[in-house]
């Protein structure tokens, strides 16, 4: 039942919004609204740990002719994407109220909206219902960076809606055509899904179809050309939940449904589709080394760090399958600290360029101690959230080809590379025009910095617990492919 | 005892913490008493680990990190004489800098972020040589290099600085990632990360294996990286941009000796294998040779040191590819009390100088600075190798160890000795003899002594140079080795099943090494004073250097333009590709692929104008309108 309600919540105050006149109103609501489902998050996971280890399952049939039910239920995978979601949300709507937002209650709607999507996605144990919430987060992250994106937003997203949205419609296909060869009577159930009886040149055709779809959501080189423009225009809200949280809707579709579903893939082609985000790692590093937009900076390195999760991801091995998990949270929770960061030295400066920025650090050295400790966590220094991911996937790439490992590891250098240089520049030397009257954080904009800080050494130093929950998952997905 | 024990480690932190946080309100005075107290009192605690060790190494867990299924990383600390003798080292001379630092930094604004960050460092030190694991020293190994790198650009306001921290960090980042793929090595191979598990079970294995081959030699891109061996070295003399009391705890006495205390840790494997003692061998003889070299024809007080500690870290490595590792921790740390000391003296030189640097501009400070002259002399002396002090002990051990191996070493080794008495007795002559070339800047009657906050650990530690070798005086002379006793449990193993072949040395013949060493090191100080010995202002040619004068002298002085090699051959085609691959490959390659399909998807579809033409607000509407609507009725009927 917990599962249910923290769909329904939001969906529930997404509509309530839309009619809220008083904006005021409305953006108070939805970070209540927020919070509350971060606490109902939390009960479920002291249930979860205390009551029953199992899955608070929720399932009622639906069209059970069709074999599809509302299944939706939380393992150790869901509650800690769950719990990733219903952090990020609050944070990311608090972080917003600095700025000045025009039609609030639409906005607001929409990123509630959005998470409930996003616990969808996250919880559904049915396929069709996967899809379903799927698709439904794409709407509210397609307007919000329509609406209230900057240049050239049209094209822009409208570039993202088709890319994404062709991704995902071969996804939906992939899954009809699962659907018609699990066991009798069909159903969309995930344990129906997952022993559908394909011969090998189908299980190819499906995985091309899910593979396809996540990565262009992830994104995957060279699937994410659409990314860096869309986190650009976007406005930082929707950059947040775009690269925190969908993003990591496709690394979650790869674990949960794309693995289980069509691994004799993977193990044939002997890592092949490893290639293209190990590619993309040392791709996306170079490029990101000499980017001028800050945006665009944080962009490209998102492509290399969610390459290394993905790369874990399909090594098929626990270990790197575990860090993968791990990864995905630290860097959600790394990306929105990165953007709030970016967004405070908007709102002050009017500028994201690197080249015009100089200096802040000696202006506002809480912000310089707090953008510096979210940039370790970045480039994973051991006693941050980075590491612990960042180790297991190498460690596990390692096991499944040591060159693989050595070529992720560059992420090691790269990282420091372009991070460090960025932070010099933008934070380091002596003020200038556009930096010499910057003001330091206030303790409001603290806080949601704080809350990421807090988490970046949680997550480093005891992970035990956040270990637990994908240990959980990822026994039995490796217990599947096994 | 664990809890005092894991309190060692903590204070610095605790320390690094209450500092940080109050880097605004805390006042100077009280954050002088925390910075160095809270070493003290590690220190304090490290003396009471030492007395009462029972000589059996003894390992805990403080908690568990990273575990689960059968992969379990906690955080353990190991307890034998060799992570003791690390941490009386990094406490001991830590605490003394803290002291120094006190004095040295006073009028900085930055008073309290020094102290934070440098507690931060030897938290993280700390850490390096008390795990008991790789995984766990492999965060104090990380560690040290963001310290370093906060405090070498702690001047941030200066692009040069950060320059110099970034590039430190990012040659160190290059050797962590060789540590991090030995490290995987190692669990593929032996299924732990633990040194007791792996050690035990690597005895077992035949010497010269592929894995236990590959491990040490990946370990050692490490140590070359975090100890500035060729290549990744050059970060070290740059690194001199951070205050002076940096220099001397980092890129002197702790930071940089880590790469040599993971070799002396990881004994066992190394012995294991030839091929990785022969490589490192060769990197460390040519390192020394270079980077002693480089020194002679430096200028700048604290380049000289950079590089002499680049060369003597050479010498430690030198002593460990022949298995000599007791040799190597002895000079590891004599080499710590007497670089730290002469650090020191050089910052007490430029901070009565006002910040000069360049020695050219000094001379006749001897009388000026006398505790800082006499307390320098001693330095000088110890790292020269001049009996009784320290390193001449500690010199004669690496050099008696390399000989009874191999000749030709040791032919190198006495020639970079013979230079580093050299270039030594040329800083002293031209920084402490002649007469003052500084031209005013600042008036010869204005440079005063140091006060006693600085003076007195400069005494501590020139007591440290002078008597340290005593602790480990050969058997050839009498003496009892009470560190060699020590340490020979932790290396009990190594030395048994060290490939490498000793020959026994005549004790004759031993005499007769050690009085020529002696001689040719007497010699070159005696060249450096008939050369430097009384400097005047007007002697242009000597003082604008030796370099001048002949090729070599020209490329030594100017580092041979390692720098502008690799800015040339890894920096600018790095900055080129950034560039090229967004501008051709992303932009007009792969972009215009996807936009070209998506025109084409567009010209024979209808989808996008029926998108474009809807009103998208009832769109949504009624999305969520109808799918509440679904869930609602398929619950309630």
């Amino acid at each position: 039942m917990l599962t249910l309600i923290l769909i329904l919540l939001p969906l529930l105050v997404a509509i309530g919004l839309f009619f809220i006149k008083n904006e005021r109103w409305a953006r108070n609501l939805a970070l209540a609204a927020a919070l509350i489902e971060s606490g109902i998050s939390i009960a479920a996971l002291y249930t979860y740990f205390n009551f029953c280890h199992c899955q608070l399952l929720f399932r009622f049939e639906w069209l059970a002719n069709y074999g599809i039910s509302l299944k939706f239920g939380m393992d150790g995978l869901s509650m800690l994407m769950t719990l990733l979601t219903n952090f990020l949300v609050p944070v990311v709507i608090y972080s917003s109220f600095t700025q000045k937002v025009e039609r609030a209650s639409s906005f607001y709607s929409l990123i509630i909206l959005m998470q409930a999507g996003l616990i969808g996605v996250f919880t559904a144990f049915d396929g069709m219902m996967f899809y379903i919430f799927w698709e439904l987060t794409l709407i509210p992250a397609y307007f919000i960076a329509a609406y209230w994106g900057g240049e050239n937003r049209i094209r822009i997203t409208l570039k993202f809606f088709a890319y994404t949205f062709s991704g995902s419609l071969l996804m939906l296909v992939a899954i009809i055509y699962l659907y018609f060869h699990t066991p009798l009577p069909h159903s969309f159930d995930h344990i129906w899904l997952y022993a559908s009886n394909l011969n090998p040149a189908e299980q190819v055709w499906v995985f091309l179809a899910f593979f396809l779809a996540f990565a262009i959501k992830i994104p995957i080189f060279p699937f994410h050309t659409w990314q860096p423009d869309t986190y650009v225009t976007a406005p930082y809200s929707g950059s947040m939940l775009l690269g925190g949280l969908m993003s990591k809707m496709g690394l979650f579709g790869m674990i949960r449904w794309m693995i289980p579903i069509t691994y004799p893939v993977l193990n044939r082609t002997d890592g092949f589709f490893i290639i293209f985000p190990l590619i993309g790692i040392v791709y996306a590093s170079l490029i990101a080394i000499r980017q001028d937009d800050l945006k665009r900076f944080v962009a490209y390195t998102s492509i290399a760090h969610l390459g290394l999760v993905a790369a874990g991801a399909m090594a098929l091995n626990a270990q790197a399958m575990q860090g993968a998990m791990i990864q995905m949270v630290s860097h959600g929770i790394n990306i929105v600290g990165l953007f709030i960061i970016i967004q405070y030295i908007e709102s002050r400066t009017k500028t994201t360029s690197i080249a015009e920025l100089q200096g802040i650090a000696l202006k506002a050295p809480r912000l310089a101690v707090l953008f510096m400790i979210i940039l370790l966590g970045s480039i994973a220094l051991p006693l941050t959230n980075g590491f612990v991911g960042e180790f297991l996937i190498l460690l596990g790439l390692f096991k499944y080809y040591w060159l693989y490992a050595a070529v992720a590891g560059l992420t090691v250098i790269f990282s420091v590379v372009y991070m460090l240089w960025m932070y010099q520049r933008v934070m380091l030397g002596n003020t200038n025009t556009v930096t010499e009257s910057f003001t330091d954080l206030s303790w409001k904009e603290m806080i949601p910095l704080i809350a990421i800080v807090i988490m970046i050494f949680w997550i480093g130093i005891a992970p035990g617990m956040f270990m637990h929950l994908a240990e959980n998952g990822v026994r039995q997905i490796i217990g599947v492919v096994r | 005892m664990t809890i005092l024990i894991t309190l060692i480690p903590l204070l610095p932190l605790l320390g690094f913490i209450i500092l940080g946080l109050g880097y605004r309100s805390i006042p100077k005075h009280i954050a002088s008493i925390i910075g160095p107290g809270s070493i003290l009192i590690s220190f304090i605690l490290s003396v009471i680990v030492l007395l009462n060790f029972r000589f059996s190494p003894f390992a805990f867990r403080f908690f568990d990190w990273i575990s689960f299924g059968n992969l379990s990383i906690s955080f353990d600390f190991l307890i034998d004489p060799l992570s003791i003798l690390m941490m009386l080292i990094i406490t001991g001379v830590g605490f003394i800098i803290h002291v120094y630092s006190v004095g040295y930094m006073s009028h900085d604004e930055g008073f309290n972020r020094f102290f934070a960050y440098m507690n931060l460092f030897i938290f993280f030190m700390l850490i390096l040589v008390m795990a008991a694991n790789y995984a766990v020293m492999f965060i104090g190994w990380e560690g040290v290099g963001l310290c370093s790198y906060l405090l070498i650009g702690f001047w941030f306001k200066n692009q040069q600085f950060n320059n110099a921290a970034k590039k430190a960090f990012i040659m160190n980042r290059i050797g962590d990632l060789g540590f991090l793929l030995g490290m995987f090595l190692i669990y593929k191979t032996f299924r732990s990360f633990n040194y007791v598990t792996i050690f035990d079970l690597a005895k077992t294995m035949s010497p010269g294996s592929g894995a236990i081959t590959a491990i040490t030699l990946l370990l050692f891109v490490g140590a070359v990286g975090k100890s500035a061996q060729i290549p990744l070295y050059t970060w070290l003399p740059d690194a001199m941009a951070g205050p002076t009391p940096v220099s001397a705890l980092i890129h002197a006495a702790t930071m940089v000796t880590a790469g040599v205390y993971m070799v002396a840790r990881s004994g066992v494997l190394y012995v294991l294998a030839p091929e990785t003692m022969e490589i490192m061998g060769i990197t460390a003889m040519a390192t020394m040779l270079l980077a002693a070299a480089i020194a002679v024809f430096q200028n700048d007080i604290k380049k000289v040191l950079a590089y002499s500690t680049i060369s003597q870290l050479g010498y430690m490595f030198v002593a460990l590819s022949v298995g000599a590792f007791t040799a190597a921790m002895f000079h590891l740390m004599t080499h710590a009390f007497f670089k730290a000391l002469l650090f020191l003296g050089a910052g007490s030189v430029i901070h009565a100088l006002e910040g000069e640097q360049d020695i050219r501009k000094m001379g006749g400070l001897k009388n000026a600075m006398p505790k800082t002259f006499w307390t320098f002399l001693i330095g000088t002396l110890a790292i020269a190798g001049i009996p009784p002090l320290s390193g001449f002990f500690s010199k004669d051990e690496i050099l008696a160890n390399v000989f009874s191996s191999s000749q030709p070493m040791w032919i190198i080794a006495v020639a970079v000795t013979m230079l580093t008495a050299f270039y030594m007795f040329r800083l002293i002559f031209f920084t402490f003899f002649g007469s003052y070339r500084g031209n005013g800047h600042p008036q010869f009657s204005n440079i005063h002594e140091s006060p006693a906050m600085m003076t007195i650990p400069l005494m501590i530690l020139a007591f440290l140079a002078f008597a340290g070798g005593f602790l480990n005086i050969p058997e050839l002379m009498g003496g009892s080795r009470v560190l060699k006793e020590f340490l020979a449990p932790v290396f009990a193993d190594a030395v048994k099943l060290n490939q490498i072949p000793h020959m026994p040395v005549p004790e004759r013949r031993e005499w007769f090494n050690i009085a020529l060493v002696l001689f040719l090191v007497l010699l070159m100080a005696f060249r450096a004073f008939r050369k430097f010995g009384d400097l005047k202002p007007d002697d242009g040619n000597r003082i604008s250097g030796i370099g001048a004068r002949s090729i070599f002298g020209k490329l030594a002085e100017n580092k041979f333009y390692v720098d502008e090699l690799y800015d040339a051959v890894f920096v600018k085609p790095v900055l080129k590709v950034s560039g090229a691959l967004h501008e051709f490959i992303e932009v007009k390659f792969i972009d215009r692929i996807v936009n070209g399909t998506g025109t084409l998807v567009v010209r024979f579809s209808n989808i996008i104008r029926y998108l474009q033409a809807g009103h998208v607000g009832a769109y949504m509407f009624f999305m969520i309108i109808g799918i509440l609507l679904i869930l609602f009725f398929n619950i309630i009927l």
